[in-house]
């Protein structure tokens, strides 16, 4: 790969940073890993959304270590001190409205980086474990998203901590002591809110820890690569700068755009009214929904109607992605190659945004068929058409490098293409 | 091997010569520069005193029942304020005083808006305890005024630094007379 280390720039010939790096080699690391790092060169746009996660991640930590320097966790100022943000708080408003509708963003990019992983089989030998460990953060994602939203205290808050703490008494026997030891109490109330800021700011750390790993096992074999075939050699490769540092930087400034739409356009579409209502641990909202980034799983408990089968199956639904790189039996990576998986890709993207829709509904109805069949179909995608997909389809040939497709020229060997390529 | 791989467009004086591409890197990092700027604004400016901090920086306070010689103290923005309906004697040992020797020269007419009402933000200038003196038995230090337990600071009847370790007399707050017996603070 020699010919791919890009010229080692001016600042790592810099004798400051040479003396420390000789003794702490940060700088030949971050170098290694974000600037010389080999990158497939034919990697299209929904390779940024992995990049957008991290800018995410950092904007959401930024945010929120600034609302909590104005939060007060307390069960008689929360709702308070968050309206107090809202008006008093010099810029608080937008601090606030980054942090919430951050969350809503971060999903939607997490959502599309994990479709763009299922299309692309970028779970597959030998990334499983770089798959599970995105797994892993998406349910601490989940985790810390469900507690930052308990934490301005209004009706949605206080009843959706209610019903999420309460899946825990499905569980046999025990289920009813763990709530109580979740609550700190016999309901939700201030020793809930304490512990749920005490995790909602740790937890965004242990996702920062979960990245770093997940970037590890990222650079130990590389990007996956929208033909999903390795790379022959360094020819089918360039370094990520500063190809795509500016690629993804194009990417951040087109996403900025849209989350800059919310905030300032739209900073309460994505939320609930009821949660400018103070928590009355008396009444519950008619309608009570989580936010929109749960909803299909929500709707997935909704549709099995028995406790702890709904409590199981809504748990499943994400921790079958663990075991899904076993489950796809098909040798081919990208879904480009293959025409039949490709089709139930799609359904399959429908069907989450079925149960998306159908989780949003009151329960009864078509809402509740539209959630049954979609149920069904999301584990049957996991658990029968996929294991069969490998057997039955037929998949397109593979070119044969990464470069073949752009040169062109038939069949040819790699080192032959490399040439030709000088040549252009 | 093969590909060779163009340098980054960032370097300027490779050639000696300015290029387009040059101008178009320097003007985008510029403009990034200025965003970034602008978007770490609000972050900082949220830490300033909020409208609901600034909407309690003036209080009003009521003078008439203090009596000659005595002392209270008032909060205001936090912090300590003294007031002291000074006695003639009091006031006659703030002036009597040559203005050479004072770490902080100042004269007392120069300290108070009416000789017999000195108004002080209670808090020592070298590194910010109360100075005892507003109790009647209080240690009011070597020039009757007040005496800083933390370092050994005496201020005067002036509440001048006379004595320690303070660079500074007590500081006066902004204030103004309503009437003859109401003063505002702020």
């Amino acid at each position: 790969m020699a010919n791919h280390v890009s010229p080692r720039s001016s600042f790592m010939n810099n004798p400051v940073v040479k003396w420390i790096d000789h003794r702490l080699p940060v700088f030949t690391f971050m170098n290694h890993e974000l600037n010389e790092y080999p990158t497939p060169k034919n990697l299209n746009y929904w390779w940024n959304f992995g990049s957008l996660s991290g800018v995410m991640l950092v904007i959401m930590i930024v945010s929120g270590i600034v609302l909590a320097m104005h939060y007060t966790p307390h069960v008689d100022h929360a709702f308070n001190s968050v309206e107090r943000i809202m008006r008093d708080v010099n810029y608080g408003w937008l601090i606030r409205y980054i942090h919430a509708n951050g969350a809503s963003m971060f999903f939607i990019v997490v959502y599309i980086h994990i479709f763009r992983g299922l299309y692309y089989g970028s779970y597959k030998p030998p990334r499983e474990v770089l798959w599970w460990l995105g797994v892993i953060i998406l349910l601490l994602m989940m985790a810390t998203a469900f507690m930052g939203y308990v934490l301005p205290w209004g009706q949605m808050s206080f009843w959706g901590a209610t019903v999420i703490t309460n899946l825990f008494s499905a569980i046999p026997l025990v289920g009813e002591s763990i709530v109580t030891w979740l609550w700190g109490g016999f309901s939700v109330g201030n020793p809930t809110l304490n512990r749920f800021f005490a995790l909602h700011y740790l937890l965004p750390f242990v996702i920062v820890g979960a990245v770093m790993l997940h970037l590890v096992a990222l650079h130990r074999f590389g990007s996956n690569n929208p033909l999903g075939i390795d790379a022959n050699g360094p020819q089918d490769k360039i370094p990520f700068h500063p190809y795509y540092t500016i690629k993804d930087m194009f990417g951040f400034a087109v996403f900025f755009i849209v989350y800059a739409i919310f905030v300032f356009y739209a900073p309460n579409y994505l939320g609930h009214p009821d949660n400018y209502i103070p928590a009355d641990p008396l009444v519950t909202p008619p309608h009570i929904v989580p936010e929109w980034y749960f909803l299909p799983f929500y709707a997935i408990l909704r549709a099995i109607p028995n406790k702890l089968l709904g409590v199981i199956a809504m748990f499943s639904s994400i921790l079958i992605l663990f075991v899904l790189p076993w489950l796809d039996t098909s040798r081919v990576r990208s879904g480009r190659f293959r025409p039949v998986f490709k089709w139930f890709f799609w359904i399959f993207v429908v069907v989450c945004l079925a149960l998306g829709w159908a989780g949003s509904q009151p329960p009864e109805g078509l809402a509740l068929i539209v959630s049954r069949v979609g149920t069904i179909w999301y584990f049957l995608h996991f658990l029968v058409i996929l294991p069969l997909l490998g057997w039955f389809e037929r998949p397109l040939p593979l070119p044969r490098s990464i470069s073949e497709p752009v040169l062109g020229g038939g069949r040819v060997a790699a080192g032959t293409a490399a040439k030709s390529m000088e040549k252009a | 091997m093969a590909t060779p791989i163009q340098s980054a467009p960032s370097d300027i004086a490779a050639h000696g010569e300015v290029k387009r591409r040059d101008f178009l890197y320097l003007a985008a990092g510029a403009f990034s520069a200025v965003g970034a700027a602008a978007a770490l604004w609000p972050f900082i400016h949220s830490l300033n005193p909020s409208a609901d901090v600034l909407a309690l920086a003036s209080i009003e306070v009521d003078l008439s029942p203090i009596q000659p010689g005595q002392r209270i103290t008032v909060s205001w923005r936090g912090k300590p304020v003294f007031i002291d309906h000074r006695t003639p004697e009091a006031i006659e040992a703030a002036r009597n005083v040559n203005l050479a020797d004072l770490p902080d020269p100042q004269p007392d007419q120069a300290r108070v808006k009416k000789p017999e009402w000195l108004v002080l933000i209670g808090v020592c200038t070298h590194l910010g305890c109360v100075p005892l003196g507003q109790g009647a038995t209080d240690n009011r230090g070597d020039f009757g005024g007040w005496f800083c337990p933390c370092h050994g600071s005496h201020y005067d009847t002036s509440g001048r630094i006379r004595k320690g370790p303070a660079p500074l007399n007590l500081a006066v707050p902004e204030y103004t007379f309503l009437n003859d017996t109401t003063i505002r603070i702020g």
